[in-house]
């Protein structure tokens, strides 16, 4: 089995891509001269859309990642693109009667995903402090409490990251088809694709999206090698990044990184199709609730009240 | 084509030849272009930090000069529908000029739209054929569709008409008038699409609400005729161009209630917003009076209302709306009100506070600010050259030289003066 | 290939679990036949999965249920452990002010106005604990002891939906017991420490709360780095 075998079938998939592709090699000519005069790769200029890619050109492409990791961190990374599995579905429970605000799962993430760390500093994960006394309400969110010791009385947290909505508005604003959601929930960014219009940002009610505003800050002694394609391979300017629930970690089973670190073990994950995964098991004994559910994005987060 | 040549040596001699005030001018814009090319060079190379945006507030005043001059391109077009509903004899002129403002404000749109992006270099992949566009769900891709169309609908326009009337030709009145209708609707879905680019957004509520569509094109009614009231009075001057009194006077009249409509629209908004009082009502705090001590916008706020109503009396008042003094500063108001009311007025407070209630207040550096500037001057060189093209072409002094010796304009529509 | 590889890896750890013997129901922290292959150090047998509906499972619709670890439970106190070293014999039984044990009676806070030592601590043999049934049980198994109470929390913990895991979602996954969080002497949650036991990585209650990590940048902290020369070209990393 090749591994394009795995990837995500796309029913929607562009019409005709060897039209498009020689359309490509022929508008492209003009533009040759100017680009590669800019440091652009001709073979990026022409590339096509990932879900295009034969499985040698992913190949290729993968390759193409690790040596380019290697130039840029001096080190060695092993780059997946590891797809959805079928019968799969995930999501992703946080119990905000067990948030303590710790935010211990961002500097996981961090560590995990390989985002910019300074200038800008990108984190997926965004744990608010709010009022108990007004419940949930982003007009009196603290976004940067610093406290010797949490939670504070009167307080409680809420972490924020991408929802990984059934109707993403991201996905239906991007311009370039550069976001998607693959069939295990995941909505995915692929970086080479994406032109940094930022449309996606506008459209999020999540503020799960993250702008490279500069070339990211990435200490290679930090960098993790263990990438996948449309997860935390490293990032280049100029392009819109956000949470992926570890897609190079959870596409292989395991936990995503913030599950795992959270101390008071608020983050539960896994299976949907699964009646006795531990979501279900959330979503089934205990009453759940979406973050801003008017909005009819139908995350696969799900917030709930353990107690 | 034969005289094709010709034409291009032809306009390209116009384009340098010209008084001491041309040449200022356009050493000026040249100058602005230059400032803002080497900014632009400095913020390739350092990324959009070298702006204010950050994720607060993604989009900024780019995006907010990018949705002003779409208004100003739909605008001018619009200036069609007087002109053929009162039969005004120099329709054909009233339509190029239109069309040439058109042109060059689409070519700012593109501009903002280009300095905005992160990634420049793919630009290829929003391209129909080329990339993936991402039809028809993305509105941005809509807009890049609509815009493109409408600036090719333009260019096509002009170039047919002016080298027609070059060759001294009578333009076909069946490729001419359904391509001038055509532009019409054109227009106002070029506007009408960019409002829904902001206004399909549920996460952003200030944007949200259907009114914002009808009150784009309103607020275009305005802003567009303005910049054509100013124009018609240079060309008068310089070229004799004859357009009556009776016209520019029609315009600001109708630009008077244009902007009737677009207070209404306005405090319709604000009366939902503020009268029914939920979280949405946030923004419009936010722009009016200021949020949590944050109250960068509300100067700015309050000056535009200011330029609007004072304008709309001004328009009003046939009395000074006669007057050219009144007339012309109306439309500098008129201006600096929509400018600010569809620039930062719009874009800024969409995203202030932010989706999770983080307010970051947003105020250009002197990076984007000189791009800005770069774009316009480049916009307004374009402009200054179609219009040094055009007007000669119209008034019948720039003609094809086997015509030079034939006896003045003919054929054209063009009413002796 | 993937999917097969990974359904090969269930089955083997499945028939590993299968494979070795039931461990003894009070053989302690320390099981005599430690069961070799993947599932290295099952510890006891109520795995917080309900025992039955596992078994369950397994027969009607194949192999699914993940192995579960239990997580090495925190360390005692120096010196303490085991209790018989200084508690020969039963002792005085009546509840009453203890002259030793100053650390645990300082901060004793589980119902301390109806419950004393004797509650949960076997009297016989103080190297177990004592159900109200008067079963032992021993300390790695003291979830049975909190269970008695805390029906419903037990409830949660034994599907996953209290305390924590690690590992995989869809295999072999390490659970946490109530005393990885929880000190038994005052069980409200204040913070925890990450630590090792044996060489493995757990954790165990502290008596402080959690300190919060930094706080994000402000967006107007973030200016332009200093741009280093090579990272225009280089790190653009295209």
């Amino acid at each position: 089995m090749s591994e394009r075998k795995s990837l995500p079938v796309v029913a929607d998939a562009p019409a005709d891509p060897s039209r498009r592709a020689f359309m490509r090699t022929a508008a492209a000519g003009a533009a040759v001269a100017a680009l590669s005069s800019c440091g652009v790769e001709m073979e990026d200029f022409l590339r096509g859309h990932f879900k295009e890619f034969s499985p040698d050109e992913l190949r290729h492409v993968l390759a193409k990642v690790e040596r380019k990791n290697l130039e840029r961190f001096g080190k060695k990374t092993t780059v997946s693109a590891t797809g959805p599995r079928p019968g799969v579905e995930f999501g992703y429970g946080l119990d905000l009667s067990r948030c303590v605000g710790c935010r211990r799962c961002v500097y996981a993430c961090v560590a995990e995903n390989n985002p910019s760390r300074q200038s800008p500093q990108i984190q997926w994960i965004r744990v608010m402090e709010m009022d108990k006394e007004h419940g949930v309400d982003l007009a009196h969110a603290n976004h940067y409490y610093e406290a010797d010791a949490v939670p504070r009385p009167g307080k409680f947290y809420m972490p924020v990251q991408c929802q990984q909505c059934r109707n993403p508005p991201c996905v239906k604003a991007c311009p370039t088809q550069a976001t998607w959601k693959e069939k295990d929930g995941i909505v995915v960014i692929d970086y080479d694709w994406c032109i940094g219009c930022r449309c996606c940002m506008s459209a999020c009610p999540y503020g799960a999206r993250h702008f490279n505003w500069a070339t990211p800050t990435l200490p290679a002694d930090e960098l993790n090698p263990h990438q996948h394609y449309l997860g935390n391979r490293p990032r280049p300017k100029g392009v819109v990044e956000k949470c992926t629930f570890c897609i190079q970690r959870t596409r292989e089973g395991r936990y995503p990184a913030c599950v795992e670190v959270c101390p008071v073990g608020a983050r539960k994950f896994g299976n949907l199709l699964d009646p006795e995964s531990e979501i279900r098991r959330v979503m089934e004994t205990k009453r759940v609730f979406v973050f801003k559910e008017e909005l009819a994005t139908h995350p696969q987060f799900y917030y709930f009240y353990a107690t | 084509m034969s005289g094709a040549a010709e034409f291009v040596k032809g306009s390209a001699r116009l384009l340098v030849t010209g008084g001491r005030a041309y040449k200022a001018w356009v050493a000026a814009l040249l100058a602005l272009v230059a400032v803002g090319a080497i900014a632009y060079v400095h913020q390739v190379r350092t990324g959009l930090i070298a702006t204010n945006m950050r994720d607060q507030v993604s989009w900024a005043f780019y995006i907010g000069n990018f949705t002003f001059l779409v208004g100003v391109a739909a605008a001018a077009v619009l200036l069609v529908v007087p002109a053929y509903v009162y039969q005004w004899k120099p329709i054909k002129e009233v339509v190029v000029l239109g069309e040439l403002l058109a042109i060059s404000a689409l070519t700012m749109c593109l501009l903002f739209i280009l300095v905005d992006m992160g990634r420049p270099d793919r630009f290829l992949h929003v391209m129909p054929l080329l990339g993936t566009p991402n039809w028809p769900r993305s509105l941005l891709a809509w807009d890049a569709l609509v815009l493109n169309t409408y600036l090719l609908l333009n260019v096509a326009l002009v170039l047919y008409l002016l080298f027609k009337t070059y060759r001294g030709e009578h333009y076909d009145r069946r490729i001419f008038l359904p391509l001038v209708l055509l532009s019409i609707p054109v227009s106002i879905s070029t506007h009408t699409v960019t409002a829904f680019l902001y206004n399909g957004m549920a996460a952003r509520p200030y944007w949200n609400a259907s009114i914002l569509a009808p009150r784009f094109i309103a607020s275009a009614f305005c802003s567009g005729p303005a910049v054509m009231i100013i124009l018609f009075q240079i060309l008068r001057r310089t070229n004799r161009f004859p357009i009556k009194d009776e016209a520019i006077w029609k315009i600001a009249e109708l630009m008077s209630y244009a902007m009737f409509l677009n207070l209404f629209l306005l405090g319709a908004e604000l009366f939902k917003e503020y009268y029914s009082a939920t979280e949405h009502l946030r923004y419009t705090q936010y722009f009016w009076g200021g949020l949590d001590g944050h109250r960068a916008l509300v100067p700015y706020a309050w000056l535009s209302l200011t330029c609007s109503v004072a304008a709309f009396v001004l328009f009003l008042i046939p009395r000074t709306r006669r007057n050219y003094v009144t007339l012309n500063l109306g439309c500098l108001l008129i201006w600096a009100g929509v400018y600010i009311e569809k620039g930062m007025g719009l874009i800024i407070p969409g995203f202030t506070p932010d989706t999770l209630g983080e307010i970051y207040e947003y105020t250009p550096t002197a990076t984007e600010w000189a791009i800005a500037a770069g774009v316009f001057g480049v916009g307004f060189l374009v402009f200054t050259a179609l219009v040094k093209i055009a007007a000669p072409i119209l008034v019948g002094t720039f003609r094809a030289p086997e015509r030079v010796a034939a006896p003045g304009p003919s054929g054209a529509g063009f009413p002796a003066h | 290939m993937r999917l097969d590889t990974h359904a090969l890896t269930i089955l083997a750890i499945v028939a590993a679990a299968l494979a070795s013997p039931p461990p003894a129901h009070a053989a302690g922290g320390n099981p005599a036949a430690s069961p070799a292959g993947p599932t290295k150090s099952t510890k006891s047998e109520p795995s917080p999965e309900p025992a039955n509906g596992a078994k369950a499972r397994e027969t009607a619709e194949g192999p699914r249920t993940p192995p579960l670890i239990q997580a090495e439970p925190p360390p005692f106190s120096e010196g303490i452990f085991p209790c018989s070293g200084c508690h020969v014999d039963p002792g005085d039984r009546t509840r009453r002010e203890l002259t030793f044990h100053e650390d645990i009676q300082k901060v004793f806070d589980h119902d301390s106005n109806a419950r004393w030592c004797l509650d949960c601590h076997d009297a016989q043999n103080r190297d177990v604990l004592k159900l109200a049934s008067g079963e032992t049980v021993p300390f790695t198994e003291s979830y049975r002891l909190c269970g008695q109470c805390h029906g419903d929390k037990y409830r949660d913990w034994r599907a996953g939906v209290h305390g924590k895991r690690v590992g995989q979602w869809d295999g072999q996954k390490t659970y946490f017991l109530c005393v990885n969080c929880h000190n038994p002497h005052t069980p409200g949650f204040k913070g925890v420490k990450e630590i090792e036991v044996d060489g493995k990585k757990t954790t165990a209650p502290t008596l402080e709360m959690l300190r919060p990590e930094p706080r994000p940048l402000r967006p107007e902290e973030m200016r332009r780095p200093v741009a280093p020369k090579a990272s225009t070209t280089a790190a653009g990393g295209r």
